[in-house]
């Protein structure tokens, strides 16, 4: 259990010519759930293996609680991992396997196996201890995989990079709920790697967006659903991603095409000149009467909880979703309205103001 | 159970036709020879099973094999740790890598009779440099003390082909995924523990490899004796092969020899089909997965 800090850490593979991770520094609290998001290559493994010691950071340095730990290697750092995809040791059972990293400390042999019951019962795999992981199917391969990250009790973190990919998708949530469930006990600072939203979101109590080596912002799901800073978090959270626009801003009036569809709101002043209008899909709304932007719709989809409607204006293109009990169809003309609180506004890929659709005439 | 269709064996048959060529016919005509008593061309006699029952009971002959056996077991419990050691402390990548796999590869392109000689000249306490130091810290001298001759012979075995385990060890280790030691170092394993644990078990089947080779080859050795020893001191290295080879040859014992051909290849079939059966048995028990 450790604080878990970063002083401008990054890494090149190729000597300093391009980095995987671009320099950053961050802070995790003793106990913290972390999720690391971001799509394949945006450096989230290099981070993780980073802070375990697989890897030496090209600059920087690590620190658990205050101790620099950056020339220390992975077994002197006591923390544990888990990867993608079951890495066992063939020639040992289950219960070998699980006990292993206890083994290694010298821990008693009463406490192991007891330890060891007590992971096989969290993950659901009692009944497979006394077998060879081989003979296992590979989710429950990557079960025992994960009981061996999690058999240590006095490891300052619990690192997981993408454990679940391999496992059934409705055991997945089960699981998740369980480890959500031991956090809650142990208090681990626990890292999370992930591609999924879903995933992050739900088991996180920061998520870190990445992208191409660089966190993009950092926050709770909601600061990240509601306020994105970067128009990366607006595609990649969500689900579908934020609605893009490009417009213009002239004297403080938002432009699309044009139509003027309400006035800048921002701390300073925006400059004149081309902008990203950014609207999640959750906070458009259609009417057949309003003096909101003309669409025409083009589909719509029915995905039971939810509508999701296709509408084309002149423009550009919108997909908003809407309560299932709406009744547009395909072909109707329509007014999109806007939610003021939450539209964006970006330039160069970062937030800059808001759009007051109020303003609109 | 589902009926199988045997239609494929019948592509089997031009290796069966290739192999009849090149192992079959040959192989029947030392089979020929082995019932007869072979005289001259057109003077022979069929003894029946004769040769086998006086093989089987020739001291000289069941020696031979004992001394084949006990070489090739000491050359594998030489060889493989040793090939295992050198490729585990072996450079991994960039140009190290390669040259040491070119250095290590050098005893094999040697052709046979060439390593021979050149043992053979090193060795010599009169002209050879390392029979003159080795003279120095005791009395070394493989023509006339058994002993001698017999570590000589197997340690130009080892240094022949101790690089061919190495080679494939080499290429084992290679292909273990990086997660396997990363995981290793997460769960705290001590160095031995990860050559236990992880490099061992992942190298199973091209050990498995390299034992089964190493084997047949020792245990079927003939050139480097030929050149160095001549089977001597005494027959201290008349191994299976150079007696056989004294017979047929020497002796010009067609008949005996042909029964010795056989049994010797059937020896080695045996072997070949233990090794075989104990590669394939762990995969097969891999296959029944729990479901």
């Amino acid at each position: 259990m450790a604080e878990i800090r970063l002083e401008n850490v990054g890494h090149s593979y190729d000597g300093g010519a391009t980095f995987a991770l671009n320099p950053i520094s961050l802070t995790w609290k003793d106990g913290n759930a972390v999720a690391l998001l971001g799509p394949s290559g945006c450096g989230k493994t290099t981070l993780l293996n980073i802070i375990s010691g697989l890897l030496t950071p090209s600059v920087g340095r690590v620190y658990f609680d205050d101790v620099d730990v950056t020339d220390l290697d992975t077994a002197k750092r006591n923390v544990a991992q888990v990867f993608q995809f079951p890495v066992l040791y063939d020639t040992m059972t289950v219960r070998e396997n699980l006990a292993f990293p206890l083994k290694n400390r010298n821990v008693e042999k009463d406490a192991i196996s007891a330890r060891v019951e007590e992971i096989a019962e969290l993950l659901g795999i009692s009944k497979y201890l006394d077998i060879r992981p081989l003979k296992l199917r590979s989710d429950l391969q990557q079960l025992v995989s994960l009981g061996r990250g999690l058999v240590r009790k006095d490891v300052p973190a619990i690192l997981f990079d993408e454990p679940l990919t391999v496992i059934d998708q409705n055991f997945k949530w089960t699981l998740r709920g369980r480890l959500k469930e031991m956090h809650n006990t142990t208090r681990h600072t626990l890292v999370y790697v992930t591609h999924d939203q879903t995933e992050a979101l739900t088991f996180a109590d920061e998520v870190l967006v990445l992208n191409q080596g660089s966190i993009v912002q950092s926050g709770t799901a909601s600061d990240l659903f509601l306020t994105p800073e970067h128009e990366f978090v607006g595609f990649f959270i969500g689900s579908p991603g934020m609605n893009f626009l490009d417009g213009k801003v002239f004297d403080g009036a938002v432009i699309v095409g044009s139509t003027q569809i309400g006035t800048a709101e921002s701390k300073s002043p925006i400059a004149n000149g081309n902008i990203r209008i950014g609207i999640r899909p959750e906070f458009l709304s259609l009417s057949t009467s309003g003096n909101g932007v003309a669409v025409k719709i083009n589909r719509v989809e029915n995905r039971g909880g939810y509508k999701l409607v296709h509408a084309d204006a002149k423009e550009g293109k919108y997909v908003a979703k809407l309560a299932t009990d709406s009744n547009f169809t395909a072909g109707q003309s329509a007014h999109l309205e806007f939610d003021s609180q939450r539209t964006y506004l970006f330039r160069d890929s970062k937030v800059c103001g808001t759009v007051n659709t109020k303003g609109a005439k | 159970m589902k009926t199988r269709n045997n239609k494929a064996w019948f592509l089997v048959l031009p290796v069966i036709l290739v192999v009849s060529f090149t192992a079959l016919i040959p192989l029947m005509t030392v089979a020929n020879y082995s019932l007869q008593d072979v005289f001259s061309p057109d003077n022979r006699l069929f003894v029946g099973m004769k040769w086998f029952y006086d093989i089987t009971n020739d001291p000289l002959i069941i020696n031979a094999f004992q001394r084949s056996f006990q070489f090739s077991i000491q050359a594998l419990l030489i060889q493989i740790p040793l090939g295992i050691a050198i490729a585990r402390i072996m450079p991994k990548s960039g140009w190290k890598a390669s040259a040491a796999l070119v250095a290590v590869s050098i005893p094999l392109i040697i052709p046979f009779n060439v390593i021979g000689s050149t043992w053979l000249i090193f060795s010599r306490k009169d002209i050879g440099l390392g029979g003159f130091l080795l003279n120095k810290l005791f009395d070394f001298d493989f023509t006339s003390d058994p002993k001698d001759g017999w570590g000589l012979i197997l340690t130009v075995d080892v240094w022949h082909w101790t690089p061919l385990v190495v080679l494939l060890v080499y290429a084992g280790l290679r292909s273990i995924p990086q997660a396997y030691y990363q995981a290793a170092a997460i769960d705290g394993a001590s160095s031995f523990a990860v050559f236990r644990y992880v490099e061992l078990p992942k190298l199973r089947r091209v050990l498995l490899i390299a034992l089964l080779l190493r084997f047949m080859d020792s245990f079927m050795i003939y050139t480097e004796p030929f050149v160095i020893t001549g089977g001597g001191p005494g027959d201290a290295t008349t191994f299976a092969s150079i007696l056989l080879t004294n017979i047929a040859v020497g002796q010009f014992d067609v008949g005996r020899a042909g029964a010795y051909s056989l049994i010797f290849f059937l020896l080695i079939q045996i072997m070949s089909f233990i090794f075989y059966t104990v590669l394939t048995l762990q995969d097969r028990e891999e296959e029944t997965k729990t479901k």
